[in-house]
């Protein structure tokens, strides 16, 4: 997707995925839990990293980084080494981060690898350059935005946490695509149980962007997945006004600063970083053998594209329909567990894909993050069924049951119930036909069948949606 | 009878299990001995005197209820070198940059020490961050050595064998990156081994350059080290680079060097050795052959590249390792009125460290860098690995090698801090063995004519302490070194 003025935008992401659901941290048995608690107390002598203490690695996280690499189809290695990756920064106990590194003799977990995804209507593959494991830094607090703020907050609970950084070619065309992208990555990374993506900081981003023809920018400290494209559209901007004025782009690192919706320039090329990488000696090298390859294969659950096609397949609805639902873990959980206990699978799709997603999107939560359940959407939807409520008096339920109410409670609390008697209806169609003397003239000339819903629709809000739709219409009809 | 003090720690042991002395007994002798003899020598950098003290009470007490089976070193006292962490007792590495900080854990071997019953009975000076040998760049001062305050006790725990050769404690523990148990062992006439690398946990030595270096005894016979070593070794689940190899009963020795093959490498009776050195160890190879080994002259013929290529392996690692001491989160640290974090990291390190130390870091970095890396480190690394392959070639043919551990005797205080180099070339026979990473140990075989003593070394195949140790106790017990104590710490 070329842009409209035909500058095109090269885009590559850093993905760090945190290992959140690993027991415990990536060099000791400090408790991974660390979210939510008192800063600075989730720590031990070695992932404070206190003199003398040495790091050892957590074997989990090891087959953790094997299963995405499998899952991204890439190659992982048969021996694989950290490296040191040496810089200053208050963040960092040792002022130098455990890592791998695919120069200097260093051999990343995995290497290569593609993940195919759909962005809009277009079917796209991105490659991976590799996956590698590397330790989380502590966490950096500002008074307000980075730029202003007089004081700077160490915490350092997420120090030592495992990270999987999965690096992909510079191959995604648009903010759009790169939303797109991540959203599928995500959707992998739930289904293998490796992260719980929904804890704060456990999918953040760091962006290389550049105009054919022009240096390469690369934008650090994305948070997540919803600040990437107001990061990237951002600069993308920043970069298209230079050239177009007819200023060069410099090649170096900017921040962005989630406060200002801004990127700043951090260092450039003449001050980039030299990390000095070289091997880790306190660690020894990691050999993945035939054995724990065979045991992540078998450990493999199922990932998102077998998933779509085993719903379409088992519960016949629109492949479209699948894809939707299997963005996210959660989503296509809650659409399972439903019809299992409600044989409409269409039906459900249909529900989750319109008013609960929008209910979701409008509070900026996800559907684990609700307390509606299965049970719930499931009585719902018996209740549209049996003709108890109608459709609309179930859209007005739904905010109730994102709350944990049950329908049914709701229905009686609120004397919600279908109008099916037929005399209310009459007058109430009287009128609405007295009121409304244009739309009937309309309606009579039988040009626009929409004219007609018009009415139907003024009934319905005479009775706050309550009545019975369908007898609505026969009386209506009838009287004109 | 023998003075409590004189006696070596297995026979100090022995005594605590016949009850012919009581760890109060020996505490307060070992005390009284540090009250005495440190405005001498000053070996130590913090005594724990009534911490220890109440540690030998129980010990007296546990000794008394103990039947049978007891702990192997049950209330014996124990220098530790300062960049060994232990638990609510200073580790600073005689830095200034280190100065507050009180470690809240015990180094592995620690841990191994206490839970055989060993007591701390103080910590030991050394040059800053292990960098040096002479113990002469200690933010607390030099370490003078016993037989004579005028010299050096070598370096870098040099605390440890000044202690152990005035009788200050009847153990201690150094750590040896590039020499610095060998070389202050040789210099004060004690024993001290550095054993394969991964034998002993490095898990709670402040690393200076974490694959050289090993934790190890220095004490006063070979046969006290391979007690000590008894206790200390063994895979470490908190430190990856330790190895699952079952751990000897070194104390046992071997039965005798009859038909042991001794190789004696020529590289190390080259140039610059001391003609009173090369006498003592050649005196003490016959003495080898009179027990019946055999030897044979053998060649390595790349340590020649030892020297460069440790130092560039260590001080890279060092740069590294040493990142960590910003004045952050411990240790020292020097605000600026203005400025942001990195201000008060450069202030804090340059005012923290010693002038050695920052050179080794600034070495280091550059050697690191980016267009350096390969010219250096990678090569570095090459060589090291043709270093270790003339070990293996060499050790495929005789049992044990032998040489000289330095190529002279303790150098006087202050001749040779302000020259680098010329301090650098003191490790020129023992740095190989740490490339390598074999076991090496240094025993006393003799003195020179201003009567300091000249020490030998005995490297074995990879994971033999055993057989080294076994080597150096036959010895001791012929040449009996051990019962010759420094005019000072005599009476």
């Amino acid at each position: 997707m070329a842009a409209d003025d035909g500058m095109q935008v090269i885009i590559g992401l850093e993905v760090h995925i945190q290992l959140n659901k690993l027991r415990t941290k990536l060099w000791c048995s400090c408790t991974s839990a660390y979210h939510g608690k008192e800063p600075n107390t989730v720590l031990c002598p070695v992932c404070l990293a206190l003199p003398g203490t040495l790091p050892v690695l957590n074997k989990r996280a090891v087959e953790f980084a094997i299963l995405l690499g499998l899952a991204l189809k890439g190659d992982v290695q048969k021996e694989t080494f950290f490296y040191r990756k040496n810089y200053y920064y208050p963040d960092m106990c040792k002022n130098f981060q455990i890592s791998q590194y695919d120069k200097a003799g260093g051999v990343p977990i995995c290497v290569g690898g593609e993940l195919a995804f759909r962005a809009g209507k277009e079917a796209r593959t991105v490659h991976f350059m590799r996956v590698h494991m590397e330790e989380d830094p502590g966490r950096l607090a500002y008074d307000g935005s980075i730029t202003t703020s007089p004081v700077a907050y160490v915490d350092y609970n997420r120090h030592g946490m495992a990270l999987l950084e999965a690096v992909t070619e510079p191959e995604l065309r648009s903010p759009e695509e790169a939303r797109a992208f991540l959203k599928k990555l995500r959707a992998i990374v739930e289904h293998l149980g490796i992260a719980d993506l929904g804890l704060e900081g456990s999918m953040r981003c760091d962006a290389n962007i550049s105009y054919k023809g022009h240096a390469r920018v690369e934008v650090k400290n994305i948070s997540s997945m919803k600040e990437v494209e107001k990061a990237l559209m951002f600069e993308m901007m920043r970069q298209k006004q230079k050239i177009k004025g007819g200023g060069e782009i410099v090649q170096e690192t900017r921040h962005w600063d989630e406060v200002r919706r801004v990127t700043v320039s951090l260092r450039t090329k003449e001050t980039e970083k030299d990390y000095r990488y070289f091997p880790e000696p306190d660690l020894v090298p990691v050999a993945i053998d035939k054995k724990m390859l065979d045991a992540a294969r078998k450990a493999m659950p199922e990932l998102p594209d077998a998933r779509i096609q085993r719903i379409v397949k088992q519960y016949q609805i629109p492949e479209y329909d699948a894809s939707v639902l299997c963005d996210s873990k959660a989503m296509a959980d809650f659409y399972e567990a439903t019809v299992k206990i409600f044989d409409d699978p269409k039906d459900v799709s249909n529900w989750l894909m319109g008013d609960v997603s929008r209910r979701l999107n409008e509070d900026l939560v996800e559907i684990e993050e609700t307390k509606l359940t299965p049970k719930a959407l499931a009585q719902m939807l018996r209740l549209i069924k049996d003709g108890t409520i109608t459709g609309k008096i179930a859209k007005g339920l739904v905010k109730g049951m994102l709350s944990g109410a049950m329908p049914a409670d709701l229905v009686k609390e609120h004397a919600v119930k279908r109008i099916d008697d037929a005399a209310l209806l009459g007058n109430l169609a009287r009128e609405v036909i007295v009121e409304n003397p244009k739309v009937v003239a309309e309606v009579k000339e039988g040009k626009n069948p929409r004219t007609f819903e018009f009415l139907v629709g003024q009934v319905m809000k005479k009775t706050k949606g309550q009545a019975d739709p369908e007898l609505t219409r026969e009386i209506l009809k009838e009287l004109l | 009878m023998a003075k409590l003090h004189e006696n070596t720690a297995t026979e100090l042991l022995r005594m605590l299990s016949a009850g012919e002395t009581t760890p109060v007994e020996v505490m307060a002798t070992y005390l009284e001995r540090i009250g005495k003899l440190e405005p001498k020598i000053h070996a130590l950098t913090f005594v724990n005197k009534d911490a220890a003290l109440k540690e030998a009470e129980r010990a007296a007490k546990e000794l008394k209820g103990a039947k049978g089976k007891k702990k192997p070193l049950l209330g014996m006292p124990i220098v530790v070198k300062e960049c060994i962490s232990t638990t609510g007792i200073q580790t600073t590495c005689c830095s200034k940059i280190l100065q507050g900080y009180i470690p809240p854990y015990d180094a592995t071997v620690v841990t191994r020490l206490k839970q055989a019953g060993a007591i701390i009975i103080a910590k030991s000076n050394m040059d800053e961050f292990a960098m040096g040998s002479s113990t002469e760049r200690s933010c607390y001062g030099p370490t003078m050595n016993p037989w004579d305050v005028n010299r050096v006790p070598g370096g870098s725990s040099g605390g440890s064998g000044a202690a152990i050769a005035a009788r200050e404690a009847p153990l201690a523990l150094g750590s040896d990156t590039g020499g610095s148990i060998r070389c202050p062992a040789a210099y004060c006439g004690v024993a001290g081994i550095k054993s394969t690398y991964g034998r002993v946990s490095r898990y709670g030595l402040v690393a200076y350059a974490n694959s050289l270096e090993q934790i190890g005894p220095i004490t006063i016979t070979a046969r006290d080290s391979a007690m000590l070593l008894e206790v200390i070794a063994g895979k470490d689940i908190a430190d990856s680079t330790s190895v699952d190899v079952p751990v000897d009963k070194y104390s046992q020795g071997i039965a005798s060097l009859e038909g042991l093959k001794v190789g004696i490498p020529k590289e190390f009776f080259g140039e610059g050795l001391k003609a009173d050195v090369k006498a003592s160890v050649e005196k003490a190879v016959d003495k080898m052959k009179e027990l019946g080994a055999t030897t044979q002259e053998v060649s390595l013929p790349s340590i020649k590249y030892a020297l460069p290529t440790y130092y560039l392996i260590a001080m890279c690692e060092a740069s590294s390792n040493l990142a960590r001491f910003d004045g952050l989160r411990y240790g020292l640290r020097v605000d600026v009125p203005k400025g942001n974090y990195d201000a008060m990291f450069s202030k804090t390190r340059q005012e923290g460290f010693g002038p050695e130390v920052r050179r080794r870091i600034i070495l280091g970095t550059y050697a690191l860098s980016a267009g350096y890396y390969d010219m250096f480190y990678v090569k570095a690394l090459k060589a090291r690995t043709i270093i270790q392959d003339d070990f293996k070639k060499a050790l495929a043919k005789v049992d044990v090698l032998v040489g000289p551990t330095m190529p002279t005797t303790a150098f006087e205080i202050g001749t040779k801090v302000d020259d680098p180099l010329t301090m650098y070339l003191e490790d020129i026979l023992t740095v190989p063995i740490n490339l390598a990473g074999v076991p090496s140990l240094s025993v006393p075989v003799g003195a020179d004519k201003a009567g300091m003593p000249i020490g030998m070394q005995v490297m074995g195949n990879f994971f033999k302490e055993q057989q080294v140790l076994g080597v150096g106790m036959a010895l001791e017990d012929v040449l009996q070194f051990h019962k010759k104590l420094p005019p000072l710490a005599g009476a």
